[in-house]
């Protein structure tokens, strides 16, 4: 079993976020739940979603304690929220931000992962670039596609045609398309520096 | 087919499947999605021949419902916690009268203090109303379950509350398999009532009945809540005939035929439970799980058969009578009367507490050992409670409890469970 916890804010589409990933992952034939965490969803407030991703049912109803994947949709939650809390070694870790893990301070914690799997994506200046909307969900799993490789691009770009219509969901395309490519290129790059 | 879907949309599309004339409904978290679905489908027409009805409060949904049920429409509502509380009068009302109102229940909490999240206080309240009670344990037997309610309720004529625990199960995307409408159709008959107010043939409904047969009335009621017994197990498997899967019936049981150690609960938390309890038998323990589907009417005998050769029956459940401890508990010790087995009732989950696997791991080894308390609270806090005693303690005006204790505890928001 795969599991992604996603920390953002009210309002930055976490939930949706969540449930897009778990359609991705059922177009692939997996099963998949996604649920919300049970906390005030107002907006501007901490938020929390979960993405359970497995080849057979998913029972299990405890909120994701020990994810292999996170995703940060807002990086001042670094400083608010314990967001690494349980994260197993070598996880994966996308970001949502223009400045580095170094930047950010927390270069320390991961030091000695996997450098590939620890990637950041400018994904609010995407989605504002290409829906015109400050929402970075749906780039960032253009991004996850790219690191995790749980699901494919291909697959994330279903959700996001299933979820919107006309112009939102070719935008939303477009900035996971980009997101993707980005994070592959910090992907080879990192690979070449190790 | 298949698809991979919100709880609360794959019961709005069971529901619709189910042919409704009449839905009436008044938003409250975490029903909402559900009747806002329903709503949706009558507006594009692709729910024809329904009458979506928006009213004032929940009182006025179930209302609606009695009067739409007792004209001999097929009649549909969902609520949750205050709002199941606020209906309450009319709830029992429908069950008197014998009306096959559908309704779901997206388990909550019940205040004070206030609190949205999960637990199954809101149907317990109602335990006794006359309703038959199922429960579901994931989305896509939530959507089972109301295919076989408006069969199960219209064959007895009685109202039917299929329970799905709010958020975990309402708002969780998973796969679920949405019937055709021929399947539905062929398994579901067009509703005959045994009653209904027609012009042509005027009755009245709701005559007042004094002590010279007010008792034989009540009777009937339960009579008919024990022939539902009969019919439940019936429908479950003509229900598998049909559509190909096990769904609904009585109740289920898991690794429980050579178990030492069985553990009873309803709802969503059997998943979380099934896999500790898989964790468990992989270290030796002889451990299974009862699932109770069929809360009201309760299966007496056959939950005395499934746990007579249990030596402890733990019975998790996210309910509490206050001042005696469980609810499901004290019915399975009704059950049991007279059988050598310990039955330990454990509190869980209340007002969305998570339920994890290692707090399971715990207190299903303590329970293996013999050493569970005849009552147990789940992970709760003893240091915030001591605090709130101490307090009470030294002083007279200690304030309000749920106001100190959150001060004790200062912000959570940033919790993760």
């Amino acid at each position: 079993m795969f599991q992604v916890r996603i920390h953002g804010r009210g309002g930055q589409g976490v939930v949706t976020g969540a449930e897009m990933l778990s359609v991705a992952a059922f177009l692939e034939g997996e099963h998949a739940q996604a649920f919300p965490s049970f906390g005030s969803e107002r907006t501007g407030a901490p938020v929390v979603a979960f993405c359970r991703i497995d080849r057979k049912e998913i029972r299990l109803r405890e909120p994701i304690m020990e994810p292999d994947a996170l995703i940060i949709q807002d990086p001042t939650l670094l400083h608010q929220v314990d967001v690494f809390s349980g994260l197993k070694r070598d996880g994966y870790v996308l970001i949502n931000t223009n400045r580095s893990f170094e930047e950010l301070g927390i270069a320390e914690f991961v030091h000695g992962w996997h450098p590939e799997r620890l990637c950041t994506v400018a994904a609010t200046e995407l989605a504002l670039r290409h829906v015109d909307r400050a929402v970075p969900n749906v780039p960032l799993l253009g991004g996850f596609a790219a690191i995790s490789g749980v699901v494919g691009l291909e697959s994330v770009i279903e959700a996001i045609r299933r979820r919107f219509t006309g112009k939102l969901a070719e935008g939303n395309a477009a900035a996971a398309r980009a997101a993707y490519a980005a994070v592959k290129a910090e992907i080879t790059e990192a690979l070449a520096h190790a | 087919m298949l698809e991979q879907t919100e709880g609360s949309r794959a019961v709005a599309e069971a529901v619709a499947l189910c042919r409704p004339e009449v839905i009436c409904a008044y938003p409250i978290s975490p029903q909402t999605h559900i009747v806002e679905a329903l709503g949706e489908r009558v507006r594009s027409g692709t729910l024809a021949h329904c009458e979506f009805i928006n009213v004032e409060s929940e009182f006025a949904a179930m209302s609606v419902a009695i009067g739409a049920s007792s004209a001999g429409a097929r009649a549909y509502t969902a609520t949750a916690s205050q709002g199941l509380l606020f209906m309450a009068e009319a709830v029992f009302n429908a069950a008197g009268l014998g009306l096959p109102i559908v309704m779901t229940v997206a388990n909550r909490a019940i205040g004070a203090p206030i609190n949205i999240w999960n637990d199954h206080t809101d149907a317990m309240s109602q335990r006794d109303c006359g309703w038959i009670q199922l429960f579901a344990e994931t989305n896509q037997e939530a959507l089972d379950l109301h295919i076989q309610a408006f069969r199960l309720g219209e064959e007895l004529s009685l109202p039917v509350m299929v329970c799905m625990d709010g958020f975990i199960l309402t708002h969780a995307f998973e796969r679920v398999d949405v019937p055709v409408q021929e399947d539905v159709d062929a398994y579901l008959p067009a509703y005959e009532p045994r009653q209904v107010l027609d012009p042509k043939e005027p009755v009245s409904i709701g005559a007042m009945v004094g002590p010279e047969a007010f008792m034989e009335v009540r009777y009937l009621a339960h009579a008919k809540q024990m022939m539902a017994l009969e019919l439940i197990p019936r429908y479950a498997a003509e229900f598998r005939q049909v559509f190909g899967r096990d769904s609904g019936g009585l109740m289920h049981t898991y690794r429980a035929e050579d178990a030492q150690t069985i553990v009873v609960a309803l709802g969503s938390v059997l998943g979380t439970i099934k896999d500790t309890v898989d964790e468990m038998r992989e270290a030796g323990f002889a451990i299974g799980v009862l699932g109770i589907t069929c809360f009201r009417p309760w299966p007496m005998a056959a939950v005395r058969e499934a746990l007579e050769r249990a030596r402890h029956v733990v019975v998790l459940e996210k309910s509490l009578a206050v001042g005696i401890g469980g609810i499901v508990a004290t019915n399975v010790r009704t059950a049991l009367s007279g059988l050598d087995v310990d039955v330990h009732a454990v509190i869980a989950g209340l007002g969305g507490r998570a339920i994890t696997r290692a707090s399971l791991h715990a207190l299903l080894r303590k329970a293996a050992a013999g050493s569970l308390d005849p009552v147990t609270f789940l992970d709760l806090d003893w240091k915030l409670v001591q605090r709130v005693l101490e307090r009470e303690k030294l002083t007279r005006r200690s304030g309000p409890i749920a106001e100190g204790i959150l001060r004790d505890i200062g912000v959570v928001a940033a919790r993760i469970s």
